[in-house]
């Protein structure tokens, strides 16, 4: 009995000692980690079977026949809207029997109406949306069942849903009263801000994907710049004195920091401007007339920490990423002290930043590839729709209920289109 | 990358050249004209009548300190502002942006709802002393040191070994220029280097004084035979003093890779990255600068050039397969007859067909023991004669590992660059005893200036007290020094720099 004793502790022994082998070798030196937002670990879930989305057929002018008459649409930032009614016409989660469905998308391109420089004009968004809606809701049951609540719509504009490029103006006419149901996918997002419904989700602004793989260089490239940013600092042409534009903050990091070694920041247009931030540490992520930019999905994919300074701003899929622990926050107020603020983060918190970017399924997450992939974009879009089921009994109205008001809103918007 | 800020520059616009948006976008706000509109229109077209007498923007400025909210930061603002503003002379954009600052006023104040984000106009914030802080400066650097010693890790090679570096060199005018160099390259080199120096002519102090400071471990070895004036020979005897440096690598079984850095070539630091992927025996394209040490001939050749412009090559050549299926070696056609044959020669230099430096092999390789060594390298010893190459090492040059993606990169470049004979530069590079020319100041005139000289030797004597020492001579000695003025221009220049104040 004495030996089996001696035998079954020699066991013990050898087996916390492999154990703590295996420990070893797991913490051993990883060059990515797991991402685990306040939602879970939730960036790699398969959204399909968990949910099922109907399309509504659309007369084409609401899409075919706009991005016909322009074909920038599909490659500006705002292009999300169209390729998501591309991916959803293609992928399993879409259903055909409108009676099995959990969501119901609207595919209606409102950010495709171009000046000749590239920029949508916003000011016939809210009649094509009302318009839609007015067509949905008299060829089909479904949205008078609920008057919207089981609806989504993609809004990527400035503002989202208030359909205004100018910030005043966009909350003064707030989120277009028909919408105030539905759940809105937009790229726009800053607490406590008219436009930011509750329960709202926040996708990141289109970025080519191929244009940015063509430029990746080597990883063994030595990041030498420390800050990096290319852009505008002062709007000249809308606000010449300053002080409008980004709040004042871009002014202010350029007053403050123009002449520092650190900081590689100027108004050029480089060739080179993806390259370069493969070479940077930090890339900044200022606000500019809106919160949200696509500098930041660029040093994401990149692997260039983002600063982001942009006070009370909702990012991407933000119940997902946990973009705290990802990039640097910089209050406004704070921007005079940047340089102190940045070499005072410890490296190891740096490498770990670095780490936590260099995931895959972290920039996969920013990206809506054609044709889709797991992982991408349009897939954490309908994880979060998924993640907002089952229903509420609260969302179907008895018949005859009414909560909305066709007449409500402005004036302006009750124009038919 | 534009951000959505540009939306705001087709507002102006529009009200120009869009005609339809225009009326749409206004009619939802200033339709209805109330009192409280028509006052602050009234308002605001008595400020700019104000503004066009007093030449700036006046109502912004009132308006702002009237209705600026506690987000805005008072002490820069009033700088910013008016300084703006007193820039902006330009009554056009007083009357022009008049649309974008009627609406601004009202709602300088709306919030959104339990927000701290105010929208409106801020200040722009600047710090008292907006300047680089050197000690933030230096923090920077320390963590991008650590970002990059992260990246080597992660990316870079794996069980980096040591490089052993093999250089023949000699005491002679350009030493310190040579050698600097490549010290200097391998300073930086970020994995462990071991150097071995052989010296024709022995050990000397010019050499080792070079070295000291370099903080490699270096092995300083002299062998008894002094340099010879011909390039034939000089090549003969690097070839010699390489084979002993190799051979002591086998004594003391030094483990790496060894290459060889002949003083007067260039490296890149990609060429030490590289070279760490070599298993047992491999080679690198080096670039051949042959026509630079010639400037004489360029003329003569200069048909040649536009014919072929490109950088001669020595290195191993790949076929399709990415296999090494010969050798580009250097065109020595052009420059028969032309080349160099002594030392201090003024025509060009040319290398041998190829150069030790393209080669780096696994030390294993030349250790006595057998070990894993393949066979087909050949023993140090077991050699009748000297080898022109490291390829007379090998029995069969196909398993030489062609490096630098199958030799499409060079990584380092040949050139021999040696003093002309006519060349007069001080030993060690230092002017001892110091030179005893001053430099007349650029106000008197030059050259004949009449003995106000002694004058202007004052501040000399504060700068270098050997000199005044001399300062009586130089009445004396001025013939002299016009004679001797062709080869001294240079020594003047060199005193002149001394004498910094006084041109």
């Amino acid at each position: 009995m004495e030996i089996w004793r001696w035998v079954f502790i020699g066991i013990l022994f050898l087996a916390a000692f492999v154990v703590k082998i295996e420990a070893f070798k797991q913490g051993h030196r990883q060059s990515t980690e797991r991402i685990s937002g306040s939602a879970g670990d939730v960036l790699e879930d398969d959204p399909i079977g968990r949910l099922k989305v109907f399309v509504y057929e659309l007369p084409s002018k609401y899409n075919k026949k706009i991005l016909q008459k322009d074909e920038r649409c599909l490659n500006h930032m705002f292009a999300a809207e169209i390729y998501m009614h591309r991916f959803l016409l293609s992928s399993p989660v879409r259903t055909l029997n409108p009676e099995e469905a959990d969501w119901f998308y609207t595919p209606v391109y409102t950010t495709c109406d171009l000046t000749p420089n590239g920029l949508p004009l916003p000011f016939k968004s809210p009649r094509m949306m009302r318009s839609a809606i007015q067509l949905i809701s008299s060829n089909w049951p479904y949205w008078n069942r609920t008057e919207g609540a089981d609806h989504f719509f993609l809004v990527p504009h400035d503002f989202g849903a208030c359909f205004h490029y100018q910030e005043e103006k966009a909350i003064e006419r707030g989120i277009l009263p028909l919408l105030q149901r539905a759940t809105l996918v937009q790229t726009f997002g800053q607490r406590n801000h008219v436009c930011l419904k509750e329960g709202s989700i926040t996708i990141p602004p289109y970025a080519p994907p191929q244009k940015m793989q063509t430029h990746l260089i080597p990883e063994k490239t030595p990041r030498s710049i420390f800050v990096y940013f290319r852009g505008l600092f002062y709007d000249v042409g809308n606000d010449p004195e300053g002080g409008y534009y980004a709040r004042g903050a871009r002014a202010a990091v350029w007053e403050n920091f123009k002449d520092n070694p650190l900081f590689d920041i100027s108004t050029e247009h480089p060739t080179t401007y993806y390259e370069d931030m493969q070479r940077a540490v930090f890339c900044l992520c200022p606000l500019g007339w809106a919160p949200w930019s696509p500098r930041l999905v660029e040093a994401v994919i990149f692997g260039c920490i983002p600063v982001i300074i942009a006070d009370d701003i909702v990012l991407p899929f933000a119940d997902a990423i946990p973009w705290e622990e990802i990039g640097v926050f910089v209050d406004e107020k704070d921007v005079p002290n940047l340089d102190t603020i940045l070499t005072s983060i410890p490296p190891e918190v740096i490498l770990r930043k670095q780490r936590l970017l260099a995931n895959p399924s972290m920039k996969q997450a920013m990206l809506f590839p054609q044709p889709a992939q797991p992982g991408d974009a349009f897939h954490q879009v309908l994880n979060g729709l998924a993640r907002k089921l089952p229903h509420d009994k609260s969302v179907y109205l008895k018949p005859g209920e009414k909560v909305l008001h066709w007449t409500a809103g402005l004036v302006g918007d009750l124009k038919p289109w | 990358m534009k951000l959505s800020a540009l939306p705001q520059s087709y507002l102006n616009r529009r009200s120009n050249s869009f005609r339809s948006p225009g009326p749409l976008d206004s009619s939802s706000d200033s339709a209805v004209k109330s009192p409280a509109t028509i006052f602050w229109l009234i308002l605001h077209g008595l400020c700019c009548l104000i503004s066009l007498v007093l030449g700036f923007r006046f109502s912004r400025l009132v308006f702002f300190f009237l209705f600026s909210t506690s987000s805005t930061n008072f002490y820069t603002a009033p700088f910013r502002s008016t300084a703006e503003l007193a820039k902006t002379l330009d009554v056009h954009s007083v009357l022009s942006t008049k649309p974008v600052s009627n609406l601004e006023l009202p709602l300088l104040n709306k919030t959104a709802t339990n927000s701290r984000v105010v929208v409106g106009r801020h200040g722009i914030r600047i710090r008292p002393w907006p300047h680089p802080n050197p000690i933030e400066v230096m923090k920077a650097h320390k963590i991008i040191e650590r970002v990059q010693k992260e990246q080597r890790l992660q990316f870079g090679v794996k069980d980096p070994s040591t490089i052993i570096v093999v250089t023949p060199t000699y005491v002679r005018t350009f030493q310190a220029l040579h050698l600097t160099g490549v010290m200097h390259s391998l300073m930086l080199v970020p994995y462990d280097v071991v150097w071995i120096l052989v010296e024709a002519g022995g050990i000397s102090n010019e050499t080792a004084s070079l070295i000291a400071k370099s903080g490699l471990k270096t092995i300083h070895v002299g062998f008894n035979q002094r340099m010879p004036n011909s390039w034939d020979e000089r090549n003969k005897l690097e070839s010699k003093m390489r084979l002993r440096a190799l051979r002591i690598v086998r004594e003391k079984k030094l483990d790496g890779i060894v290459m060889f850095a002949d003083d007067s070539n260039m490296h890149s630091m990609e060429l030490f990255d590289e070279i760490q992927n070599v298993k047992w025996f491999g080679a690198v394209s080096v670039g051949i600068l042959a026509t630079l040490a010639n400037t004489d001939e360029s003329a003569d050749q200069k048909k040649d050039k536009e014919e072929n412009p490109r950088m001669p090559i020595q290195g191993p050549a790949c076929n399709v397969s990415n296999m090494l299926a010969g050798w580009h070696t250097f065109n020595t056609l052009p420059f028969a007859g032309k080349s160099a044959v002594y030392i201090d020669d003024r025509a060009t230099v040319l290398p041998r067909k190829l150069e030790w430096s393209g080669f780096v092999f696994n030390s294993r390789l030349l250790w006595k023991d057998g070990g894993d060594k393949p066979e087909w390298i050949k023993d140090i010893d077991m050699l009748h004669g000297d080898i022109e190459s490291p390829l007379g090492l090998v029995k069969d040059p196909s398993v030489v590992e062609p490096l630098g993606s199958c030799g499409r990169q060079v990584l380092l470049w040949w050139l021999r660059v040696e003093a002309r004979a006519d060349s007069k530069f001080p030993p060690r590079w230092i002017i001892d005893p110091p030179l005893d020319i001053t430099v007349p100041s650029k106000r008197t005139p030059w050259p004949d200036a009449p003995p106000e000289l002694p004058a202007n030797d004052k501040p000399v004597m504060g700068i270098q007290e050997p000199i005044v020492k001399h300062t009586t001579k130089t009445r004396t000695s001025r013939s002299k020094r016009r004679s001797k003025r062709k080869h001294e221009t240079r020594t003047d220049t060199q005193a002149s720099t001394r004498h910094s104040e006084q041109n």
